[in-house]
């Protein structure tokens, strides 16, 4: 038995409304792709949807009291909830290089959370 | 005793546009380029857009906002940019001295050779809305919650309301609603979506938050605190509908309704400014009214992309030097780029046709309204048709580029004007 769905490929800003035709859980065409990345967007979004995850952690002695993170690859989208519970449960020590790991193979998945920027110790206040 | 200081190029911002601008200035020879910044650090409004999709088009990679500044920050260094932090510039005169204050140095003097503009723009707040009702706290820009969430680490609300489909109001429907927040609904007074669609899929669509276009808010209600916003919808020319309104319970009102250009230093200075954009009139280098001067970023118009920044920012990086270098070409000719049918405004406004000597040149323009079919961008010179191609739709909240390739020379030097416009095919 075949299903059509209507996605839009979130994989550039261009937003391509991909009309997609599913027998069972598995793809047997995409028309509306600008490009081939539309393909396998549609693919994994009926198969196994997945999003890049951004949030912060905490970070002691930093210039801010939060360091953005990110997965370093697209996470399962079911699992983001409790991918961001165990990264409240994670506190770093500044100076943080960006790119550096967070969170290794978070949940199992071997995806790593990665900083996204440099944290630099925090500066006295300069006093003159 | 007034500290003073001299560089070639000076670049005011130290966003993506600014960044770019430097690094791009170094390249091109210029020996002395100095960034200010009020912040105390570099990188501008991206350290606080946490979310990805940064830097398709220029890195071709996918990076959350602070990885992509980091990106152009650690180059600005490498090129042997100076920085000042944590000072603001307080005027500049047309001579190209700038008067700048920190706390370090007091009052500086600063001598440029060229100098940049790119201080981004800013939220448009409540105030410009005139939304009734009365004034209790929790009333945020997105931008503003955007900044207390992602960077300070304070939640301003728990149950929201967000007025307006623009990206960053979609972004932190999103953000909001992972750390825990209940986002109730994004309102949209136009009849379509400010933002992109991609957006409307992963922060909206993902997490069930409902989306109501034509709405707007008509009132807020609440005494020390916000209780609840009445929704209400509108027709066609904004109006609300009576009989339509409802009572959606709150703690916090977010707005996400529009950025203007911050151009206090460029108005003082008497710069043409474009009405539509709220920027300063460029040409194809990015150049303003004002010899010396150029502008990057959404200090002109208001960008989409962070990408498209950055690539401004190389323009007018460029220019600047070129200028402080005394090797700026001395072209007099210059066309009016004039926004047609359904487009709402063309940057450039001013072209120099020599330019194409240098290469293909761009074209940026927003569309009046969208059209979800093929239509076709259309160049006129003097009113004859040069050249046309197809898009696949066309939308308000998505800029559309054009492309000038050196062949259309012969065509655009005789003429006057340059008239862009977006139209079904017949």
């Amino acid at each position: 038995m075949t299903d059509k769905a209507s996605l839009i490929c979130i994989t550039c800003p261009m937003g391509c409304r991909l009309d997609v035709t599913v027998e069972g859980d598995k793809v047997v065409s995409v028309e509306g792709q600008a490009c081939k990345r539309g393909l396998a967007y549609a693919q994994d979004e009926i198969t196994d949807p997945r999003r890049v995850v951004t949030t912060t952690v905490r970070v002691v002695n930093g210039r801010h009291p939060l360091l953005p993170v990110y997965t370093e690859r697209p996470f399962p989208k079911h699992q983001i909830f409790p991918l961001l519970q165990e990264l409240r449960r994670v506190t770093v020590m500044a100076p943080v290089r960006a790119g550096q790991v967070i969170l290794a193979n978070a949940l199992g998945t071997g995806i790593n959370v990665l900083a996204s920027r440099d944290m630099p110790l925090r500066e006295e206040p300069c006093v003159s | 005793m007034l500290k003073t200081l001299s560089y070639d190029v000076v670049v005011i911002g130290g966003g993506p546009g600014g960044l770019a601008a430097a690094i791009a200035a170094r390249e091109r020879g210029a020996e002395r380029v100095c960034i200010i910044e009020r912040a105390e650090e570099l990188g501008g409004i991206l350290q606080q857009c946490i979310h990805n999709g940064f830097g398709l088009e220029v890195l071709g990679t996918d990076l959350p906002g602070p990885a992509y500044a980091q990106h152009f920050i650690t180059r600005v260094y490498q090129a042997g940019v100076q920085t000042l932090l944590d000072t603001m510039v307080l005027e500049v005169t047309p001579q190209r001295v700038l008067y700048a204050t920190n706390a370090r140095d007091g009052i500086l003097e600063i001598e440029a050779g060229a100098v940049v503009f790119s201080m981004g723009c800013r939220e448009r707040t409540r105030g410009a809305l005139a939304i009734p009702g009365t004034r209790p706290a929790g009333v945020y820009t997105a931008g503003t919650a955007q900044r207390l969430v992602n960077i300070e680490g304070y939640m301003p609300g728990r149950r929201f309301v967000i007025l307006g489909s623009g990206d960053i109001g979609m972004i932190m429907a999103r953000r909001l609603t992972l750390e825990g927040a209940q986002v109730e609904r994004v309102l949209e007074i136009v009849p379509y979506l400010s933002g992109l669609k991609r957006n409307y899929v992963q922060c909206l669509q993902d997490f069930g938050i409902p989306l109501q276009l034509s709405h707007t808010v008509r009132e807020i209600k609440g005494n020390k605190r916000v209780e609840a916003v009445v929704a209400v919808a509108v027709d066609e020319r904004w109006q609300p509908i009576p009989g339509s309104e409802e009572v959606i319970p709150c703690d916090t009102l977010l707005l996400s309704v529009g950025l203007i250009p911050e151009n206090e230093l460029s108005r003082r200075l008497g710069i043409a400014m474009d009405p539509v954009t709220g920027g300063p009139i460029v040409d194809e280098g990015m150049g303003t009214s004002l010899s010396g001067f150029f502008a990057a970023g959404n200090v002109v118009h208001v960008y989409d992309l962070v990408d498209w920044v950055t690539m401004a920012g190389e323009v007018a990086g460029r220019s600047a030097a070129a200028y402080a270098l005394g090797m700026a070409p001395a072209s007099v000719y210059r066309l009016r780029v004039v926004a047609g049918d359904n487009v709402r405004y063309v940057v450039p406004h001013l072209f120099h046709p020599e330019s194409l000597a240098q290469g293909p040149q761009q074209l940026q323009l927003r569309v009046r309204e969208p059209i979800e079919e093929k239509v076709q961008v259309i160049l006129e010179a003097d009113g004859v048709e040069i050249w046309r191609k197809t898009e696949r739709y066309v939308r308000p909240g998505e800029m559309v580029t054009v492309k000038l390739m050196p062949d259309l020379y012969d065509r655009l030097k005789p003429a006057s004007t340059l008239t862009v416009s977006v139209r079904k095919p017949r």
